[in-house]
């Protein structure tokens, strides 16, 4: 409350927060560092008065009290500084003498975060635990008619196809009397991406760049790395690192000044590209970048001044139907290159997939199609579209898987899903889930950040700040002060050790399922659900 | 498991050889079926060769739809070999009214049709057979085609051999595959019992195919009116052989280059692996998993045995020129071939495809790190 005792509607107190700082006066040692660390300053330097009472035994002196003064914290409550729950000021104390905490019921703060009319931005992903690719099983274990796998000892071939796949009748009719062969790459089944240049720090772009790298030259994994929109540092398109990177274009086409014009120095074609028209995290709506993230560094390789909104379009603006622009855009970015690299769509889930889907299947050129489920995450969206717009990703993989079943195409325009793998820790489970609703492999980012870099996001609603370029961890930071706590190498060292153990947990699932020569891209035998409406939905077996 | 046993003799043979030599590699087997697939027939059959042989189980209304059918086809029956089981069946065997295998002429207008259409509408024939048969049981059609008969029941092989009378001097053929077993990992059906068959080639199967799904999921979405059926998960090993010779083009080389391709890593210094990459990406559908020794014959008479990649069961392939057997076990080959050169004995690896031509002269071998011995 305010000194001259008014209240306003967006007044709040600690308790209407999502977030309280519990703080303890006995073990606190006022060194500040929480008072520093804090992203949104939700904590400050509190001076405290406090009454005494000095009551003295028997009848003979009056009971007395002084008035004391004692430091410590105190919470802010206005908008603008609730607390985000990240947990810096713990992570920070030496006495451990303070830590936020959730608030056990649902927060008055989400009516109020639209001061100004300007409706909640963030980072992060929908905010909703629930996870249906946790609820799906591998049932069909190999036991004694064939016998399992060994996940340590047999050899796995476990890698993808990105790419047109032509139908055996016309792949060998072009062995034979000559043509074109669409360009298909092998690589392994995780994607990581698409994290772009700017919503993510320099610090955390190079360590993934060297923890990909790591991958495919010492360990022989083709992992991939899809950049997002916002374009490709100039050394790295110049690099032979290239090969290991999914250019993306956007509605925004940031970046691509500098790509094209590097396109004569690339001493490497890409891995592919990617023409995103829609994302998970924000389905119909473009990119954004916002203007706290645009410095010196991104605003040159984007080619935009600094300081500005980034606000992609909804839609590319040269589009204006799937047969012509889409098909001519998807020739035009393969053109570039020779026809030598696949050019795939990327779309967010929707129930128009299959319209897309099918048209897709009439382009000659169109190497793939990616799907982005209501759970992929974002460095910057509207709250809304974030919690409400989207369609969930399993489902879609299915009837597209089947719908490219009934048409015969299954093995022609290889399906990746992302949105949500792993968003509950599950990363090879949920992947190897989708592969057998009939995904060629999965795209991941958010879980990734998370076990690679430390990332304190949740479906809590803990942190999310990715958008104003104060990530307390520098992942999502352009500010150096944020990101110089970001190691790039132990990034790098991280992402080997989270990509090795998925492979490892990948062989424990798909060993005991009999499968270890090629990838069980549809294997809907091997899987179940007890949700008996899932079930019949995704065509598997309901289990009990 | 299963047991598989095929041979290939230049003199005509009885079925009750491979029979026998289901019997000696019993321990492996539970014995609840067994499948035959003769062709290169001798006996009575010899003078038929051209005529399609039309091979089932029929109930007595079953042979009046037959009858009904083929004539409004305009077949014509030349020869028929009923049997008609008197005795009690073997424990297990349900009775039948009527095992049948009856050599057709060709309805006269096909005279003058193309090798292929013949080949088409004899398969549709079988189909359409077998559809009306589905509807009330009447009929189980196995095979209809060319000098090859095809005898399937569940029940013990030797007990059913002999319920049956195999040993008759009329049935005899120099290429016979045989199976050891009614599929038992899924409901108990004749048409899942190996060997099978499509347009002249057959084969059969040790193991259990775990990327069934999708294989069949591809196969059925062809457009091929044969691939239907899939009441055992061994049945796309046929498919896809049907599909690899008449679709593709391809060579038996080159099935096992389908089935179980060559890692990425291997193909890189294999002579013909820009090619064999292009194959293993677009029928990638087609990749088998799991443990699986397949054995087959092709309309040439070429009988073949290749493994899965990692080999995990066992086959072992000898003779001597004029006779060859593939067997599971050793002891398979020991009780029909007993005197041969065992030292020649050759057991295929994860590699390897091998083969006995229709000259019947010596055990031929593909590796598949060899360079292809036909240019595709």
């Amino acid at each position: 409350m305010e000194p001259d005792g008014q209240l306003k509607p967006s007044t709040l107190s600690t308790k209407d927060l999502p977030w309280q700082i519990l703080w303890s006066k006995e073990k606190c040692c006022l060194c500040g560092r929480c008072t520093a660390v804090c992203p949104v300053q939700a904590i400050e330097l509190g001076v405290h008065r406090k009454r005494v009472l000095q009551i003295a035994l028997g009848l003979s002196e009056k009971p007395g009290n002084v008035f004391g003064v004692y430091h410590g914290i105190r919470q802010r409550t206005d908008i603008a500084h609730a607390c985000i729950g990240c947990g810096m000021c713990d992570m920070v104390c030496p006495n451990h003498a303070i830590l936020p905490i959730h608030n056990d019921e649902p927060d008055k703060l989400r009516f109020h975060i639209n001061q100004g009319g300007v409706p909640r931005r963030r980072g992060g992903r929908r905010n909703a635990r629930e996870s249906l690719l946790d609820g799906i099983k591998f049932i069909r274990i190999s036991m004694l008619t064939d016998p399992a796998l060994d996940a340590g000892r047999h050899e796995f071939e476990l890698r993808t196809l990105l790419g047109r796949i032509l139908p055996p009748e016309e792949a060998l009719g072009v062995g034979r009397e000559g043509g074109w062969l669409p360009p298909v790459r092998e690589i392994y089944p995780l994607i990581l991406g698409s994290m772009s240049f700017g919503a993510l720090s320099p610090t955390m772009w190079e360590g993934l760049q060297m923890g990909v790298a790591y991958l495919n030259e010492e360990m022989g994994m083709p992992v991939r790395f899809a950049t997002g929109e916002g374009g490709c540092p100039p050394r790295l398109l110049r690099s032979r690192f290239l090969k290991y990177v999914i250019l993306q274009i956007a509605s925004g086409y940031f970046g691509w000044d500098e790509i094209i014009h590097a396109l004569p120095e690339m001493k490497e074609d890409p891995c592919a590209i990617e023409i995103k028209y829609g994302q998970g995290a924000k389905p119909g709506d473009g990119g954004l970048l916002m203007w706290y993230k645009v410095n010196r560094l991104i605003a040159a390789i984007r080619g935009v001044p600094t300081g500005v909104n980034l606000p992609s379009p909804p839609t590319h603006q040269t589009k204006y139907s799937i047969e012509e622009a889409v098909a001519k855009m998807i020739q035009s970015m393969a053109m570039a290159w020779g026809f030598r690299v696949p050019v795939y769509p990327k779309i967010s889930a929707t129930s128009t997939a299959l319209a897309v889907l099918n048209n897709l299947t009439r382009n000659p050129y169109a190497a793939a199609l990616a799907m982005d489920g209501e759970d992929g995450g974002t460095g910057a969206a509207y709250n809304v579209s974030m919690d409400q717009m989207g369609h969930p990703i399993a489902g879609i993989v299915r009837d597209a898987y089947l719908n490219l079943v009934k048409i015969g195409k299954q093995n022609e325009i290889p399906i990746f899903a992302g949105g949500g793998v792993g968003k509950n820790g599950n990363l090879a489970a949920n992947a190897a889930a989708l592969i057998m609703l009939g995904a060629s492999g999965v795209q991941v980012g958010k879980t990734i950040m998370q076990a690679a870099a430390g990332c304190l996001g949740s479906e809590a609603d803990r942190c999310n700040i990715c958008n104003i370029g104060l990530c307390p961890k520098g992942i999502t930071s352009q500010d150096p002060r944020l990101y110089r706590r970001l190691d790039p190498e132990k990034v790098a060292e991280r992402l080997v050790e989270v990509v090795l153990s998925f492979d490892t947990e990948l062989k424990k699932i798909v060993a005991p399922l009999g499968r270890s020569t090629s990838l069980p891209i549809g294997m809907s035998d091997a899987i179940g659900i007890t949700d008996r409406h899932a079930a019949e939905r995704l065509g598997i077996r309901h289990v009990l | 498991m299963c047991r598989l046993f095929s041979i290939t003799s230049r003199e005509p043979l009885s079925p009750m050889v491979a029979i026998r030599a289901l019997d000696v590699m019993k321990e492996g087997h539970d014995g609840s079926g067994v499948g035959l697939f003769l062709t290169d027939l001798g006996g009575d059959f010899e003078q038929f060769r051209g005529g399609p042989i039309l091979s089932g189980i029929f109930s007595n209304t079953g042979i009046k739809a037959l009858d009904r059918y083929m004539m409004d086809m305009d077949f014509m029956t030349k020869y028929k070999l009923s049997f008609r089981p008197t005795k009690r069946p073997p424990a297990g065997t349900p009775r039948r009214d009527n095992y049948l295998v009856r050599v057709y002429e060709y309805p006269p207008d096909w005279e003058n049709l193309p090798e292929a259409e013949i080949q088409r509408r004899l398969m549709m024939c079988r189909l359409q057979l077998r559809e009306m048969g589905e509807q009330d049981g009447s009929m189980m059609v196995f095979s209809f085609w060319p000098d090859v008969i095809m005898i399937k029941e569940v029940g013990d092989p030797t007990a059913v051999a002999d319920y049956l009378g195999l040993n008759r001097k009329e049935l005899q053929a120099r290429t016979i595959l045989a199976q050891g077993r009614q599929n038992t990992n899924y409901a108990i059906n004749i048409y899942a019992c190996h060997p099978f068959f499509i347009q002249g080639m057959a084969t059969m199967t040790n193991g259990e195919n775990t990327a069934f799904v999708p294989i069949r999921e591809f196969l059925m979405s062809r457009k091929e009116p044969g691939y239907v059926g899939y009441q055992s998960d061994s049945e796309v090993f046929t498919h896809i052989l049907h599909y690899s010779l008449n679709h593709l083009n391809l060579d038996l080389e080159t099935y096992k280059h389908v089935i179980t391709p060559l890692k990425d890593s291997e193909l890189e210094s294999h002579p013909n692996g820009p090619w064999l990459r292009v194959l293993k990406q677009s029928c990638r559908p087609l990749i088998i998993d799991g443990p699986n020794c397949v054995m087959g014959c092709l309309p040439d008479k070429t009988l073949f045995m290749v493994q899965d990649s990692k080999k995990l069961r066992p086959g072992v392939v000898g003779g001597n020129p004029g006779m060859f057997a593939f067997s599971s076990e050793m002891c398979g080959l020991d009780a029909a071939i007993p005197a041969r050169d065992k030292s020649r004995d050759f057991q295929p690896m994860r590699y390897d495809t091998v083969f006995v031509g229709p000259e019947r002269q010596e055990v031929g071998r593909w590796n598949q790190m060899d360079s292809l011995s036909r240019l595709h």
